[in-house]
Parts: structure tokens; sequence; C-alpha cells
């Protein structure tokens, strides 16, 4: 048990201090453009997690980080590198909402799921693609899931200002490009009043344990992990490999798929022009960040969430350009990353460990 | 750089966590003098010679040239000592010219321009001066295996080096260039070179060196002057125990034929023809081995018989079944085993652990599995009993199969297919770098089950082998058998004339 903790204790010490060593770098960046680092500090990391909003906030955004990052996780664990994880997720969210608005009048048990299978398919349908591609034809997965993006990205900008848009605004003439709202069966609840944080997340959390137990305990899993970790020898034990490639990607893009479904129900409850936020590339982080592994995507996305809240608390609270925001989130993101290799690797490992408790430097020895 | 005269390796001792992989050890080799340093795998010999490359340091224990103490904290120290090494695997760019490779290692006076032309000329001067013929100017892609450690040991040699770590230099070579290659170091070692020569085949430590050295579980337990030893004798001490291998019993009643390969053409990844007309017939309970230099079909034949390769013309039929251009699913459900040239990375999923290995052909069959969900109870223990019972050495059954050595991969291997039940196996050179304690195993496992009527392929280019199993050779030259010997009457010295393509009357 000892063991257990100390592990635990090294593993945050580690992280905290690449944290740190982020902040320090970054306030050289604010200190140039003329902020005190102290207080833009305290409104990244003290408000956000002091305060409801911003705990609520980090939620909301770990929801369709964690999908995604599943999703990720699935299309690398069998050699996909699924860039396409953005347009995937517009189109889900597209193929969600048009879902839910058709069936306005259906009881919420069946509405929820069926928006989400809406979501999952067109998501899917989007990865099978280039799954296919590359089975078939041999396009590298990376350059079609880009260009993908490009079309599933023009696509949805199309159905929200054409066949999708709320009558209302083409009624007032304002012509905003976004759908009607959704349903109100359709809605995920609100968790706490006046707040945004939605019983999506239970969703999330419980397509985690699901993907867990479909890769490490079922016979399609052993085949997907077989077909991604040797091909030759996963062709050896009969798998077709091909089949495998695709099936993966339609896994990987449905979920993707799902978070933008879960994105229009959950919070916006409209399909909007700038509902993704860049979800599908954040994404691609937080499934590395979690060891490409299901239930370490959970936290992983929930500290991704922190810092993407805590960003924006920052930018309101002491008025910079968001270019100074994005870069310090940037600085955090590689630093706090590349401190994984002290984590991993166990000669660093070793060395961090004799520093952090022989040498007592820390409080709680 | 002083020429080495006698490098010594005093009371070694290398820990890693959990295990002790040198302990005390002591070797001595003087120039002029070839020392086979001969082990199973997992012995230590590897871990040694890291120690003395620089890769590793020792807990204990000093290195010592010409009889005073260094330090090699590199391999840049090693070399700078005059030491080389030839690893098994080669550390040469594929794309780029022997000359480019050998330069990759040379610091230049001019940081921005690197004098190939000199580098050409040197390697052309010491290939001269030391007999290792190699075209500066070829590409490394387009060299023969053998080729490729000429330019390692010339690399090594253009480095000043006077004393040459050979680590199983034999592992990928064929017959012909093993023999030049042992030739080529009793030429070397006149000009005052010192070898370590690694390797545990018997044959050619009793032929190469001077004196052997054992090791066994990372100790020194057996030193001797090689004409005082045998090759018996050698291999008790590597494997502390009386090895014997088995040989096959005669028998002249076989089942029906359950293999028949009539007239089949297929070709090479390069779009050659490899296979031109073979044709070849195996019985139950009977091991036919294919013999031949390697690179004359033998890995296309293995390839159409169990599903991998197109077959462009032809028939085989296994079951009285032509099962031609049939998935491989579908081929190794009716009852054809595989143990494939290829072990860790066609053979098994190297990241995959010991467990999900040994049901990589079985997982979708009750009691593995029921409605697509594992059932990871039975398949712990009927795991457990297979690692006990084919007597895989693993820490656990969850340990990733790459950590395994080479010997426990092919039992891994081995225990799958046979346990399966198969109505016929192939197996592609079964033993290929495998120590003696496990050709031991994997030869009485193979004569167990051709007592239990499996019929089986046996592809090899090991002679002694084929001799041992085999109840009938075929001999595969250009992609035809060119004759097929009752085992009784196939010699060496026949064999070899047939695998050279020599078709005698």
């Amino acid at each position: 048990m000892n063991k257990v903790i100390n592990k635990v204790l090294f593993n945050v010490t580690i992280l905290l201090f690449a944290f740190l060593v982020a902040l320090i770098l970054g306030s050289v960046i604010l200190l140039i453009a003329g902020v005190n680092p102290l207080f833009a500090y305290k409104a990244m990391i003290i408000n956000p997690i002091f305060s409801v909003y911003g705990l609520s906030e980090a939620v909301v955004r770990a929801i369709p980080l964690m999908l995604v990052g599943i999703g990720i996780s699935i299309a690398f664990r069998s050699k996909m590198i699924n860039i396409g994880a953005e347009g995937q997720l517009q189109l889900g969210a597209v193929a969600g909402g048009a879902m839910a608005l058709a069936f306005a009048g259906a009881p919420k048990i069946i509405l929820i799921p069926l928006t989400l299978l809406a979501g999952f398919m067109a998501g899917g349908l989007w990865g099978g693609i280039a799954g296919w591609l590359k089975a078939k034809l041999s396009v590298n997965e990376v350059l079609s899931t880009v260009m993908l993006n490009y079309i599933a990205f023009q696509i949805y900008l199309y159905l929200i200002r054409g066949p999708l848009i709320d009558p209302a605004e083409l009624a007032y003439g304002t012509g905003v490009p976004q759908t009607q709202r959704m349903p109100d069966s359709a809605l995920f609840d609100r968790l706490i009043l006046g707040q945004r944080i939605h019983s999506g997340i239970f969703v999330a959390i419980l397509i985690a344990i699901l993907v867990y137990y479909l890769l490490w305990k079922t016979s399609f899993g052993f085949r997907l992990r077989a077909v991604g970790e040797e091909p030759k020898a996963a062709k050896y034990a009969g798998i077709k490999v091909n089949k495998y490639l695709v099936l993966a990607m339609i896994l990987s893009g449905g979920l993707a798929g799902i978070a933008g479904s879960v994105e229009v129900i959950g919070v916006h409850h409209r399909v909007l022009e700038g509902l993704s936020a860049n979800y599908g590339f954040t994404g691609i982080v937080v499934a590395l960040f979690g060891s490409l592994h299901p239930i370490g995507v959970i936290p992983a996305s929930f500290f991704f969430g922190l810092l993407l809240i805590g960003a924006e608390m920052m930018q309101r609270a002491v008025d910079i350009p968001s270019a100074i925001v994005i870069s310090i989130q940037g600085l955090v993101i590689l630093s706090v990353v590349s401190s994984n290799i002290i984590l991993r690797n166990p000669a660093y490992r070793k060395k961090f460990e004799k520093l952090i408790f022989n040498k007592k430097l820390l409080f709680w020895r | 750089m002083n020429k080495i005269l006698s490098l010594e390796m005093v009371n070694i001792t290398k820990r890693f966590p959990g295990v002790i992989a040198n302990q005390d050890v002591n070797i001595k080799v003087n120039a002029g003098e070839v020392m086979a340093l001969l082990g199973e795998n997992g012995a230590g010999k590897t871990t040694l010679m890291n120690i003395l490359y620089g890769l590793y340091n020792p807990n204990e224990g000093d290195i010592l040239i010409n009889g005073k103490k260094v330090k090699i904290r590199s391999p840049q120290n090693a070399l700078d000592l005059g030491i080389g090494m030839v690893h098994q695997h080669f550390m040469l760019v594929p794309s780029l010219t022997v000359t480019e490779n050998v330069a990759l290692g040379i610091n230049f006076k001019n940081k921005f321009k690197m004098d190939l032309k000199v580098v050409a000329d040197k390697i052309k001067k010491l290939g001269e001066k030391n007999n290792l013929n190699v075209d500066p100017n070829a590409y490394i892609s387009q060299l023969s295996v053998g080729e490729q450690q000429r330019v390692e040991i010339i690399k090594a040699l253009y480095h000043g080096a006077n004393f040459l770590v050979l680590d199983e230099p034999t592992a990928a070579l064929t017959p012909q260039e093993t023999d030049q290659l042992i030739k080529w170091i009793r030429e070397i070692i006149k000009d005052d070179m010192g070898v370590i020569f690694i390797s545990h085949k018997l044959k050619e430590v009793t032929e190469v060196s001077d004196k052997v050295e054992v090791l066994r579980d990372g100790k020194n337990v057996f030193s001797v002057q090689t004409n005082k030893t045998n090759v018996d004798e050698l291999a008790r001490e590597m494997a502390g125990r009386d090895i014997e291998l088995p040989t096959v019993d005669k028998k002249n009643e076989f089942g029906d034929v359950v293999l028949k390969v009539e007239d089949v053409w297929a070709k090479s990844d390069k779009g050659t023809d490899a296979l031109k007309g073979i044709s070849l017939a195996l019985k139950k309970g009977e091991i036919l081995g294919i013999a031949g230099v390697s690179g004359n079909g033998q890995k296309e034949l293995a390839e159409v018989i169990t599903g991998f390769r197109k077959v462009n013309k032809g028939k085989i039929n296994f079951k009285d079944e032509n099962i031609v251009n049939k998935s491989i699913q579908y081929i190794i459900d009716q009852g054809l085993g595989f143990i494939p040239e290829d072990r860790l990375h066609m053979g098994t999923v190297p990241g995959f652990k010991v467990k999900e290995n040994l049901i990589l052909k079985d997982y979708l069959k009750y009691p593995f599995c029921k409605n697509f969900i594992l059932k990871p109870k039975y398949i712990e223990s009927y795991c457990k009993t297979t690692v006990d019972e084919y007597d895989i050495k693993c820490p656990n059954i969850n340990t990733p199969t790459h950590a395994l050595s080479g010997g426990n991969i092919q039992k891994l291997i081995l225990s799958r297919e046979l346990k399966r039940n198969p109505v016929a196996l192939v197996a592609s050179y079964p033993i290929r770098g495998v120590d003696i304690g496990a050709i031991e195993y994997i030869h009485e496992k193979l004569l167990e089950a051709r007592n239990n009527d499996v019929g089986i392929l046996l592809i090899t280019e090991e002679l002694e082998e084929l001799l041992n199993l085999s109840d009938r050779i075929a001999v595969i030259y250009e992609g035809k058998i060119l004759d097929i010997l009752e085992a009784d009457k196939a010699t060496k010295s026949k064999l070899g004339l047939l695998m050279a393509g020599v078709k005698e009357g």
C-alpha cells in the first residue's frame, strides 16, 4: 500500500514540477505583455479549482475530450493515426442535431440514445472512409483524415447555413448560422442549477469503461490489439487485418461523432458555428497523455478540461490577448507531456525518486 | 593508440533489478588468439560484452588492457582503446553506400564537408590488406548478409580496432559463408589480432577457437583449451546436464498422404518466380525434411501451403481438399500448424503477454471464449499449465513476449501449434538461433508429434537436424524439388552436392 501511495505522490510531484516550469517560462511572456504573472496565474489555477463555475466548466470541456480521446486511443492502438476527429466530431454533431429535431416528439429515453447513435454513425462513416482508403488503396491515413476534416467542415457549414438553419433566423432576416433549439426531450440534464455541467459526463465515463472491456476482455478487442501490435502475426493467426483497420477507424470516428452530438444536446442545445473548440485535436493530446488507455483518458481529460477553463478565466481576469493565453497553454501541455519520460522510463524514474524521497525535499515526508 | 596484447575482465559482476546477469566473471584473451564465449541464451554473454563495449557499467570488477586498468564508459571509449564490436544485428543504414556507412562514425576535421574519396580509398586498402573485399560504392541494401558483415568488420578496423568482438556472427550466414568467416578469422589473428567469438553453435566454436570459456547462469563454469575438449563436453557444460539430441527411429508404416503439393508455381516478393512447379507429398506420421541453401524457395513453399502467398498455378491438397488460395483462417481450421521462420514478428505478437500469444489461434474457441467474451480464468489456468508442460521459462504469463529469449519464444510457438492437435505441421527453421538445451527439447517434441501421427514438413538448412529427424529428405533447388532421398541413404556429402544443384547420374 505504501508503495502505491509513494507512486502516486511521485507522479503528482513530477507533474506539478513540470507545471511549475511551464509557468515560470510563461511568466516571461506575461511580463513582456505587461501583466503581473502572479495575478494572472491566480486567475488561471486557483480560481477554477475553488469555484463551482470553474469546476463545472472544466467537466463540460472534459466530456468531449474524453470521448474523442477514447476514440483516438482505439485508432492509435491499431496503428491508425487518426487526425480526423475534428471533422468526425462536427459531422456527429450535425447528424445528432438533425436526428433530435426530426424525432422531437419522442420521449427522452428513446431520443437521447437515438441522437447519440446518429452521431456515432456519422462520425463512424467519416472515420470508416479513411480506414477503407487505407485498407483498399493504401492511402496514408494521416493525409486522408486531414483532408476529410476540410470536407466535413464545409458540409457542416452548408447544413447549418442551408437546410438545417433555424426558420426563425430566416423569418427575422438575422441569418445566424445555427439550427433550431433542440427539443427538451433530447437534452441532457444539467447537474447543478445555473451551471452547464450535464449528465453527459456519465455517458462518457460509461463509454470509457465499455471500451476498456471491449479492448481487453473480448475476442474483438483481442483481434484489434493484435492487428495494431503486429499485423504480420495477426495475419498469421488468421485475422483479416484490413477489416480490423476499417473497424477501428469506424469506432474511433464514431466516438468522436458521439462527442459532437453530446456537445449539441448537453451544452449548446443547438448546432452552431464554433461548436467544437478544437476538441478533435486536443483529444489527440489527451489520448496520448492517458497512455492510449480508455481508463487513463478519464483523468487526462479532466486535467485538460481544467487547463482550458483556467486559460479562459485568466484571459477574462487580466485582459490580455488570447494569443498569449494560447501560448501559455501550449507551454503547459508541452512541459507536462515531456515530463512523461520521467514517469515512464524506469532509469529516470529511479533517479528522480532518489532526489525526491531520500533527500526529503517534500514536506510530507 | 596502443596495441592490445592482452585483454582481461576481472571479477565482473553486473546486477539488474531482480537478476544477476554476471557474477564474478573472469576472462582473458591474448593477441593472436581466438576465445570462444559459449553459453545458452540468458547465460550472460551479451551482458559481459556490452560491459566491455561500454554500453553497461559493471557493479563490480575491472577491465585490464595490457595489465593496466581501464574505464570504458561508452562505445567511443572502447573504439579509442582499439576494441571493435560486430553486433549480431548489423548497425548499417541500408539506403547508404558502404563508404557512407563507414564515414558515419568519423569526426571529419571540416565539419561541413566529408571527404568520401579518402574514406573509399582507405576502405579499399583495408579490404585488400585483410582480404575483405567489398565495393565501397555499393549500397548496403544490395549486399548479401555475408557482405554486410564484412562491412561491419571493415568499419571496426577503419576505426583502428585491433581486437574484435563478434557477437553470434554466424547466426544469419549460410554454411558456405560461415566456413569463409572461420577461415578469415584464423587468418587475421596471425597479425596479432585478438578475437572474442560468441556463439552457441558448438561445431563452429571448436573449429575457430583456441580456447573456450563457458558461461552458465552468469558465472564461469568451464574454461578449456579447444584442442583438449569436444562438442559433447562443451554441450554438457553449457547446459549443465547431459545433452543427447534425439534421432528418429526408423519405421516402415506410414499413414495416408495428408498434404500433396502438385506442380505449384508462385512468385517471390520481388516478383520473380520463386516456386517453379514444385511437387511433394507428405504422409501422416512422417517427417519430410526440406534441404536447401536458403533463398531457393523454402520461404515461399511454407507460405503457399499455409495460405500466406498467392499460388499462380498448381494444386495443394490437404486432407483431400484443394486449399490453394483459401483463407489463412480456413487452413488453420483444417488442422494445419505452422512454425514460421520469423518467430518474433510472425509467430508471436511481440507486445502481447505470453498468455495472449499462447491463445493466438484459439481465442475464438470455447472454452477460451464464449459469446465474444474472453474467459480469463480458463485462459490463465490453461496457460499456466502449458508454460509448465512445455518448460517455457518466463517470469510469469503476463510478461510481454518480446522479453523472452529466442528459445523460449520458439517453445511458446511450438506448444501453441502442437496443443491444437494439428493434422500436419509446417516447421520453418525451428532451431535457428536457439541454444542446445532448447534444440534438444524442440526435437523431442517434433518426434513425439510424428509418433502421434502428425505429418511434419521440416524446412531447415542444418544438415545435422535433417539427418537426425527426417524420414525422407527432399532437396529444394531454384524453386523445384531436385531429388528426394530416404533418410538412411542420405549423407552430408550427398546432400551438399544436391543443395548445390548437382544431381548425380
